[in-house]
């Protein structure tokens, strides 16, 4: 079988940066082994290749990984409807008031410490970071409160030290709410548009976030080189990232960009686990604003979630950084409960590479020329 | 029925039923839809090349081209009946139908040597230099009684795939 051994060398040759595609996908797409001889039927017997594409488009692992969940509705009955139709009457005429109220004074207790603070103790750095990072911590305690977050925490709580940095699975932009509640983590994210990304460019930028532009390529070492420094600084905020680089369902866990797992410090798995009992919280970009979206959780009875925070981990000797962030996504995804799978979760936005069709090209073509000298 | 949000009647699942020779249950039907309508993203009424192509698995595929002229702008009628030969209740007959179909682009009935190769070039991409290719066919074509010039009818399929015990099925999906 020399021909799989020149073909596995060369498909790890080819792809360095993410974990084997192929471990994952049914592979069948070559020609049956057992004949000795290659036959006319061989070659037109195209198959099995037609079978992956039909089976692709019938349903496929990536797709699942962002479709949300409509709500189960239960007001299906004379009996129910009327208490369910109470429920909303609450939710929309009450609940959803009250929450804006409570969301309103949380910004102005909010703004109007944090702007004295940010202008005013200009010549006492140390004071001015530990109170921004309390102030910052308190706004989010107000979002989670505007939608009545039950969140229960598990494990100890992240300290603030040099060398480490944080990771989690990604379901919505409030998973950065949940988590900052608690601690005041520095955030690697996306830049935003709109009054999001006012918030991004002004507040969460003194507490030490990081914004990129996934499309910039220049914008990509930028960051790194802004990580690096980040996690050497010893009075820095925990560093926050979210390797998926995407919104995910819950369900499923997209690859891990290695990113974070080539710092050289100790990775720290947070594992997020949304009950869908109410409302579900993952953010589909694509169907809804964030402003719909954070409606849409402020209007249902209350989100649920757990967050546990997980023993580090370093890299072991020999380890490469695709295998750390494999072993990572494993530990985090067997604690919420998630299934992987092995897309990289910018194929939202562009096409896979055509490496991959090579590969199967070359599967395919070395089997039919191992078959041929079998002759 | 292009609105993503209607929901089929019965009536709406039997027609779909008789338009692909019952090959699928009512149930998968509905599986079916609901995949219709995740794909056809702006609800349409049909699934683009484009929104196709956004399933990475498909796009990975070497034959996702040669599919793609296939199923382009396909209601959800004509999608179901494009999926239909991948029924496991399809016969081996029409599943070699489709191949044929697959292989024969200029849709003429017949599928010369020139359509083979670029099936085969599809398959194969750059490992297999194109002389290879066209001697490997040639020799292939000789042994089985054909030459380089031979038309293949769907006839000839079957001769040749017919008893090699064609697995061509894709279970749908029911909930």
């Amino acid at each position: 079988m020399s021909g799989a051994a020149l073909l596995k060398s060369s498909a790890s040759e080819l792809d360095l940066d993410r974990p084997n595609i192929e471990d994952y996908l049914p592979s069948g797409s070559s020609i049956q082994q057992p004949t000795a001889k290659l036959r006319l039927r061989d070659l037109l017997d195209i198959s099995p290749t037609l079978t992956e594409a039909a089976g692709a488009i019938v349903d496929d692992s990536f797709t699942r990984c962002f479709k949300s969940n409509p709500p189960e509705p239960w007001n299906w009955n004379i009996y129910l409807f009327p208490l369910w139709c109470c429920g909303v009457v609450i939710r929309y005429l009450f609940l959803f008031p009250a929450r804006v109220l409570i969301l309103t004074i949380g910004w102005i207790i909010f703004l109007s410490t944090f702007i004295p603070v940010n202008l005013l103790l200009k010549g006492h750095p140390k004071l001015r970071a530990k109170l921004e990072r309390f102030l910052v911590e308190l706004i989010c305690s107000f979002f989670v409160a505007s939608w009545t977050g039950v969140v229960k925490y598990h494990g100890p709580r992240p300290s603030i030290r040099p060398k480490q940095v944080f990771v989690a699975n990604h379901t919505s932009m409030i998973d950065f709410i949940v988590l900052e509640q608690m601690t005041a983590f520095a955030v690697i994210m996306q830049k935003h548009p709109g009054w999001v990304g006012l918030l991004q460019s002004t507040i969460l930028e003194s507490i030490g976030c990081i914004w990129f532009n996934r499309t910039e390529l220049k914008d990509r070492e930028i960051v790194a080189k802004k990580l690096n420094d980040h996690v050497q600084g010893a009075d820095n905020n925990p560093l926050l990232i979210f390797p998926e680089g995407t919104c995910v369902n819950n369900h499923y866990s997209v690859m891990f960009k290695k990113g974070a797992f080539e710092l050289g410090c100790s990775v720290c798995p947070i594992a997020i686990k949304y009950n869908k009992i109410f409302v579900d919280a993952f953010w589909n970009s694509r169907k809804q604003s964030f402003t719909m979206h954070l409606l849409q959780l402020m209007t249902s009875w209350a989100v649920v979630c757990d967050v546990w925070y997980l023993e580090p981990q370093v890299l072991k000797p020999g380890e490469t950084p695709i295998e750390f962030a494999e072993r990572v996504r494993d530990i985090i995804c067997a604690r919420a409960g998630l299934k992987k799978v092995p897309w990289d979760g910018y194929l939202k936005h562009s096409r896979p590479s055509p490496k991959y069709r090579e590969r199967k090209q070359q599967s395919f073509a070395e089997s039919v020329l191992q078959l041929l000298d079998n002759k | 029925m292009g609105n993503a949000s209607s929901m089929l009647t019965q009536y709406d699942i039997e027609e779909v039923q008789e338009h692909c020779n019952k090959l699928f249950s009512q149930q998968e039907i509905v599986s079916l839809y609901q995949r219709f309508c995740q794909l056809d993203r702006n609800a349409k009424g049909f699934i683009s090349a484009d929104e196709f192509l956004s399933v990475p698995e498909f796009a990975m595929n070497p034959l996702s081209q040669r599919l793609l002229k296939m199923v382009d702008g396909l209601n959800f009628k004509d999608f179901v009946a494009f999926l239909s030969a991948f029924s496991a209740k399809a016969s081996v007959h029409h599943k070699i139908e489709f191949i044929f179909k697959v292989y024969d682009a200029d849709c003429n009935g017949k599928v010369s040597f020139n359509e083979i190769i670029e099936v085969l070039r599809d398959l194969s991409g750059p490992f297999i230099s194109d002389e290879q290719r066209e001697q490997v066919l040639c020799q292939l074509l000789q042994e089985a009684g054909y030459t380089r010039n031979s038309q293949l009818t769907l006839d000839d399929f079957v001769k040749v795939l017919g008893n090699s015990g064609i697995k061509m099925d894709v279970e749908v999906p029911v909930d």
